[in-house]
């Protein structure tokens, strides 16, 4: 590297005192100077006459951005591309919106804040500033306080700045010149030293995570927690004569409350022998409309009419008003409930026997109200 | 660096013109409340509780500020502080504020009916907590409890005034440290049992801190106006913008926060959607209280918002003043939305309402001239007031 033209004049301070006077003394007399220190100094920017920063306009334009694609993308989300209901709300639940809309704000407004100040301030991604790599530099970062005129500056001759900072009581004077980069220098990140520096640390953190994934989690003791001393499905164990860890059940018998269906697959001979087992009591029926409203109606829409929600994206719930169904037989109904039928799937490990039977009187008071006869109105 | 020469006795009375506006507002809204306990007790005494956290959200708000400058050391409130020591003083007063409630508590609160709380399952399990003496006692405890170290606070800062000993700044950080816990519990146990209370069978784990974010945000909108009033008037050694823009800063930090502890209760009971807890809500959602709850957010949040966003806005002092006024106006429709819908269905809103600003405007004023008439106007004695004086950004 070798030296340049004539940067600028650098001047180092004792005190913050000392170099708040001199940033306002400087100010008078030049326009192209800056002052450094080791931490922010109250009244700075009044001493050196500095308007108002602008920073503060990027950032309200930055957070409005944040905003406004927040609530742009839960709106196309929740209203064109994947409406879901959630909970019973509206689609569009504005209020939902509001804590992700308020986080991207933040974070966009901070993030692309701090991006736009090294941008356009620092002028990334150009780091090579005279100034750097100066004991100047090192000075006002550690425990000094300084002032540097640029030689750009209209009003600038060496030795009058010079003077101007001897007078306002420097402790050092330095002339810092452009760096001009030597054509052979190559960057130093294609420096091989570093490149395999870099090519290591990547395989050590493969194959660290590869091990800490792969071998160490199932070594003692990271392994003591799915260690346990039980049998697990589908697995042998020496405690049984034959060997097998799972026990058939007693030969001839079934467990209470898991007879199987009879009538798996006719749904006409369900219809003809079976018969329902309740009584149409108040209770029933408010059970039977409890469990409906639950499991029914999100297809088949709280009144049965296949009105529900879910009309027009699947194959549309048929209604239960129709003649076919209200001349079904209750065993029919049942065996629906309980089989499935087309995109309908199977509610026997969801809904009870008795709590079947109790929304098949539901269906018919349904019905009924939907087709009530001359004799219901009287 | 210039400095600001520290004035060596600062004390200037009120002019009389104010001090009688005081006194007149404070006559006629005691004239107001006496003609609203006659005509209906039972509204004049949820007027008479918005008042109560109205003027317990002052003073307590403004021992909350003292308290933070102690404890944080801070340099740019210094040479207003004493203002707002002035305005603690609104502290003795509370339990006289909240006297003529201790007899009407059959009128506002379900759970003193002995006879509803025994068939109620949900109100006989809050009558640990929820009984008239424990009720009573915690007024006059909370109130005892910030006189305490309102007398403290003032009397330390007062007598450095006199000999100028930098101990007393110390033991009052040390006693700022001692309040803060204590102030958030007592704060909580207002609001609850002034605000929450009203509705028995509801509850907001945050209905504490919602009622200190517009505690705070009242405190400094009363500093912030009171400051730049007697900075205009010449009351004051000159205060550049810079220390006011504090001021502005908070108030502008505290309104955000204010609408963010709002929008969290609400959030979380619109997304629970909870019967027994939305109730709240709906109640101040229909019989006309959308319009009120609709202007809250405007009145309270987004006017303010956008006011002191710009930085020139929290350091001018004509938009400073328009702001805090603007803002304690807030702080009242807040508190009558919060409370009145427990009075009745619908909303009321007539004279008798009007006898709350005119109590609370003639005791800010009377107290301020009547601590201004014996103290000092800036803590002369304080090693910080030097730099505060020259406080710059």
């Amino acid at each position: 590297m070798t030296k340049g033209p004539l940067y600028a004049i650098t001047a180092l301070f004792d005190t913050p005192d000392a170099v708040m006077h001199a940033a306002g003394e400087t100010a008078k007399v030049f326009t192209h100077y800056d002052v450094n220190t080791p931490y922010p100094l109250h009244g700075m920017d009044h001493a050196m006459r500095l308007r108002p920063s602008r920073m503060g306009f990027f950032a309200l334009a930055f957070g409005l951005l944040g905003t406004v694609s927040a609530v742009g993308l839960m709106t196309w989300v929740t209203l064109v591309e994947y409406p879901m209901v959630i909970g019973g709300k509206p689609f569009w639940s504005w209020p939902a919106f509001v804590p992700i809309a308020f986080e991207l704000t933040v974070l966009l407004a901070s993030v692309l804040s701090v991006v736009a100040m090294i941008v356009i301030y620092f002028k990334f991604p150009n780091n090579r500033h005279p100034l750097h790599d100066t004991m100047y530099m090192r000075r006002v970062s550690s425990d000094m306080f300084g002032v540097y005129v640029k030689a750009e500056d209209p009003a600038f001759d060496e030795q009058k700045v010079r003077g101007h900072f001897a007078r306002l009581g420097a402790t050092q004077i330095d002339a810092v010149y452009f760096i001009v980069p030597e054509e052979t220098e190559r960057p130093k990140i294609f420096e091989p030293k570093f490149l395999g520096v870099l090519a290591v640390t990547a395989i050590v953190a493969m194959g660290a995570t590869y091990v800490t994934y792969n071998k160490l989690l199932y070594m003692v003791p990271f392994n003591w927690m799915s260690d346990q001393a039980k049998l697990k499905a589908q697995k042998p164990s020496d405690l049984f004569g034959n060997g097998i860890g799972m026990r058939p059940p007693v030969e001839g018998t079934v467990a209470r409350g898991f007879l199987p269906y009879p009538f798996k697959g006719k749904p006409d001979d369900a219809g003809k022998y079976l018969l329902n087992p309740l009584l149409p009591t108040a209770a029933v029926l408010e059970r039977g409309k409890s469990k409906f409203l639950t499991y029914c109606s999100p297809c088949h829409g709280n009144f049965g009419s296949g009105d529900s929600r879910l009309a027009g994206q699947f194959p549309s719930p048929p209604t239960l008003h129709s003649d076919k169904v209200r001349n079904w037989p209750d065993g029919n109904l049942y065996h629906v409930i309980t089989e499935g039928q087309n995109v309908m799937p199977s509610y026997a490990t969801q809904i009870s026997r008795e709590d079947r039977w109790a929304i098949v009187h539901y269906v018919r008071v349904l019905e009924r109200a939907h087709n009530a006869k001359e004799s219901d109105l009287r | 660096m210039s400095t600001t020469a520290i004035p060596e006795n600062v004390k200037r009375p009120m002019p009389p013109s104010v001090v009688h506006l005081g006194w007149f507002l404070l006559a006629g809204g005691l004239i107001v409340f006496l003609g609203a306990y006659v005509t209906d007790a039972r509204r004049a005494a949820f007027d008479n509780v918005i008042l109560l956290l109205f003027l317990a959200s002052l003073a307590a708000g403004s021992l909350f500020l003292v308290a933070l400058e102690h404890l944080a050391g801070a340099v740019w409130s210094t040479p207003m502080r004493r203002l707002i020591e002035f305005l603690a003083g609104l502290t003795p007063l509370l339990p006289l504020v909240g006297l003529p409630l201790l007899f009407h508590l059959h009128d506002l609160f379900h759970w003193t009916h002995a006879e509803v709380v025994a068939g109620d399952q949900i109100l006989q399990g809050k009558t640990a907590y929820l009984n008239v003496p424990f009720f009573v006692l915690r007024f006059f405890a909370v109130c005892l409890t910030w006189l305490l170290f309102f007398w403290l606070f003032t009397r330390n800062s007062l007598k450095q005034d006199r000999t100028g000993d930098q101990k007393l700044t110390t033991r009052n950080a040390r006693l700022a440290a001692a309040f803060l816990p204590v102030f958030a519990i007592t704060l909580t146990v207002t609001a609850v049992d002034w605000g929450m209370s009203l509705e028995p069978h509801w509850f907001s784990t945050i209905f504490g801190v919602y009622y200190f974010a517009g505690t705070a945000l009242a405190a400094v909108a009363l500093a912030t106006l009171v400051v730049v009033y007697l900075l205009d008037a010449g009351y004051l050694p000159p205060l550049r913008g810079d220390n006011l823009y504090s001021l502005g800063a908070l108030m502008f930090a505290f309104v955000n926060f204010w609408a963010y502890i709002a929008f969290s209760q609400f959030l979380l009971l619109w997304y629970a959607n909870l019967p027994e807890e939305t109730f709240w809500f709906m109640h101040r959602w229909e019989h006309g209280w959308q319009v009120v709850s609709i202007s809250l957010i405007v009145v309270h949040f987004a006017v303010p918002y956008f006011a002191l966003l710009p930085q020139e806005a929290k350091m001018d002092r004509k938009r400073l003043k328009i702001m805090a006024i603007w803002i304690l106006a807030a702080r009242l429709v807040d508190l009558y939305w919060l409370i009145m819908p427990s009075f009745g269905d619908s909303v009321t809103l007539g004279w008798q309402e009007l006898g709350i600003p005119l109590v609370a405007t003639g005791l800010v004023i009377v107290v301020l001239a009547w601590k201004m008439q014996r103290h000092n106007l800036v803590p002369v004695g304080d090693p910080k007031l030097s730099r505060g004086l020259d406080f710059r950004l």
